[in-house]
């Protein structure tokens, strides 16, 4: 019973976890209809920034040119995380921005790439393929194990995701969020009323991958220990099932998409071990990827709008002559998307 | 400079290329950026290997002269081809047909990402993802002089990847099907008024675009080896040469395939050859920000 219970409150964790990236991917897709393939890379880069200013000087396998840890506290880790990521997106969207829009996508693809690469093999500043251990913890001095230390992990992680999408919520309701919803609907209207198209892209895309690092640097501490193989496209790919299928554009949706979608990956390896032999083990990690592959093409051929959409946008005037007409009249436009 | 690395370069630059041909049809045929073509590299490779493996229960598996390939791998090879155009037919008929009609270019991309791991994930379900070969027989490398060695083998694959471009080349400027497959990538609406059917262009492109990269994986997984991975592997260095070359542009396609090759392979005696994505990745912003339309393209 404890063992379940304990299983349900990791599970909820990590699912939050990967709610704080979703809820970046939903700024950059779902309101500038930025197409970000490098995903991973971002929350990788989140990890590992964050690991090398937290992890006490002397971790990891030492070896030639090996730099340690700082040894600085666990949120300025989480800052650093996050500035470091949003300062790499923005140098992708400069570089691809001007042209057209899956340029950006073929370019985060590439940073996505290099990174990996550079965290396998770049031994003295990441360990390479051992990575990086002893991560500290936020709360180090609760003992690990047990469901104690389970139930405050899952306090802190709702905290850092609440904050997340409190501060998203805030930012993407006011100016902003209309000029990027109007940018993404018509670039030359948008214009025409003074969005600068380019400025604000670029800040969509930094703000996003603020978070997405966010994720990694809260899955870096909760874990404690991260290498190259938790940054593979596999994870960009889950991300974005789980937007697709909550809904582009809601940040509820964002929430709906990461637990239906984390939770069909963990029954999904959890029916698989069951169904298929032990012998067969890496035939189940395959099929488990077709599986939420299947899921994202469906989702976007039978449902493109998600589980939870976002409501209707209408301007504020619109609203108020909705509220005194009659019923059944002074209709609002057709919605679009 | 050793002129080993260009030799390595070369190879590596004509798989790329005629990889990159394909890309850059969709690309700019089909208005996305296909990121399951990778992934055709491999179902070719495996598809070849499967066929050559049944052909050699009829045909003897030894190989011809001094290649490690013989008839079951040449006869194995167009049906390959042909088979993997089908399958890129299939992906189209099933799910991009369909998102295409709805007119949202990007969405398309996220479905390739997506249909993209999906392929890779079955290939690697049905086969495992340990490393297979075409032939188990060690080859020799011949000097060609300058202290440069090769396997026929790579002599072999160079030469044919050469004749492909070549081929493609004249299709794609002489004939009827290669001015109205340019004329679509032009201006669709344009040509749809010039009486050429848009239909059958796109199928026209999955065919080229699956046959060429099937040969391409033959050709990878001949001179390299075959894993579940290969072709995804590859598409970054795909991209960058597409891109370099310049969007839609064949005879761009097979240069910058080519450049992108030897870059690589220059780098890696002064940075190893573990950052060769890395250096396709660099090349790859540096021409966006030089020089965006690449080296054989055209403003857009």
């Amino acid at each position: 019973m404890i063992g379940l219970l304990s299983y349900l409150v990791f599970f909820v964790t990590e699912a939050l976890v990967n709610f704080i990236a979703v809820l970046g991917l939903n700024v950059q897709w779902g309101f500038a209809g930025l197409f970000n393939v490098g995903v991973a890379g971002f929350i990788g880069i989140g990890a590992y920034v964050s690991a090398l200013l937290t992890a006490p000087p002397w971790y990891g396998p030492p070896g030639p040119g090996h730099v340690g840890g700082l040894g600085l506290p666990v949120l300025v880790g989480w800052l650093g995380a996050m500035l470091a990521a949003a300062g790499a997106a923005a140098v992708v969207a400069l570089a691809t921005l001007r042209l057209r829009a899956d340029y950006l996508a073929i370019g985060t693809f590439g940073i996505a790439v290099a990174l990996q690469e550079l965290a396998a093999n770049a031994q003295g500043l990441t360990g390479g393929p051992f990575g990086i251990a002893f991560i500290p913890h936020l709360l180090a001095f609760v003992p690990p194990g047990g469901l104690v230390r389970g139930l405050l992990d899952l306090a802190t992680t709702a905290v850092a995701a609440g904050a997340a999408w409190f501060a998203i919520d805030r930012v993407t309701a006011g100016p902003f969020g209309r000029a990027l919803r109007a940018l993404a609907q018509d670039e030359a209207a948008a214009a025409s009323l003074g969005c600068e198209p380019r400025r604000l892209r670029i800040q969509a895309m930094a703000l996003g991958a603020a978070a997405m690092g966010l994720a990694g640097a809260v899955q870096a501490s909760l874990i404690g220990y991260i290498a190259p193989d938790n940054f593979v496209p596999v994870l960009t790919f889950q991300i974005w099932a789980m937007l697709v299928v909550g809904g582009m554009g809601s940040h509820r949706g964002a929430l709906v998409g990461a637990f239906a979608v984390w939770g069909l990956w963990s029954a999904a390896g959890a029916l698989f071990a069951v169904v298929l032999p032990a012998s067969m083990a890496t035939g189940g990690a395959s099929l488990r990827i077709v599986a939420i592959g299947v899921a994202i093409a469906a989702s976007l051929l039978l449902r493109p709008r998600g589980l939870s959409p976002p409501g209707r946008i209408v301007s504020r005037f619109l609203r108020e002559r909705l509220k005194t007409s009659r019923p059944g009249r002074g209709g609002l436009p057709p919605a679009r998307r | 400079m050793n002129p080993q690395f260009l030799a390595d370069g070369i190879l590596t630059g004509a798989l790329l290329g005629l990889g990159g041909v394909g890309l850059t049809l969709t690309y700019s045929i089909l208005r996305f950026a296909n990121f399951v073509h990778g992934d055709f590299l491999t179902a070719g490779a495996y598809l070849a290997l499967v066929l050559a493996g049944v052909l050699s229960q009829f045909l003897g598996g030894d190989g011809i002269g001094p290649f490690s390939f013989g008839w079951p791998l040449i006869l194995a090879l167009p049906i390959a081809m042909a088979a993997t155009g089908v399958l890129a037919l299939l992906l189209d008929w099933m799910l991009f047909r369909r998102l295409r009609r709805r007119g949202e270019e990007i969405v398309l991309v996220m479905a390739s990402f997506g249909a993209s791991l999906a392929l890779r994930s079955l290939i690697e379900f049905a086969f495992t993802p340990e490393p297979k070969y075409y032939s188990q027989d060690l080859q020799i490398a011949l000097p060609l002089g300058f202290g440069v060695r090769a396997t026929p083998d790579q002599l072999a694959v160079v030469a044919l990847a050469a004749a492909s471009g070549l081929v493609l080349h004249v299709l794609l400027t002489r004939t009827a099907v290669g001015r109205a497959m340019r004329a679509v990538a032009e201006n669709p609406d344009l040509a749809r008024v010039a009486g050429i059917d848009p239909a059958r262009v796109v199928r026209t492109t999955w065919w080229l675009g699956g046959g060429l990269a099937a040969l391409a994986g033959v050709f990878l997984g001949l001179t390299v080896q075959i894993r579940p991975y290969m072709g995804f592997d590859l598409l970054l260095p795909l991209f960058a040469g597409v891109i370099v070359g310049g969007v839609g542009s064949v005879p761009g396609a097979l240069a910058g395939g080519m450049i992108v090759g030897i870059a690589e392979a220059l780098a890696v005696p002064i940075i190893g050859a573990a950052w060769r994505g890395g250096v396709a990745f660099l090349l790859l912003l540096a021409v966006l920000l030089v020089r965006p339309q690449g080296l054989f393209g055209m403003e857009r």
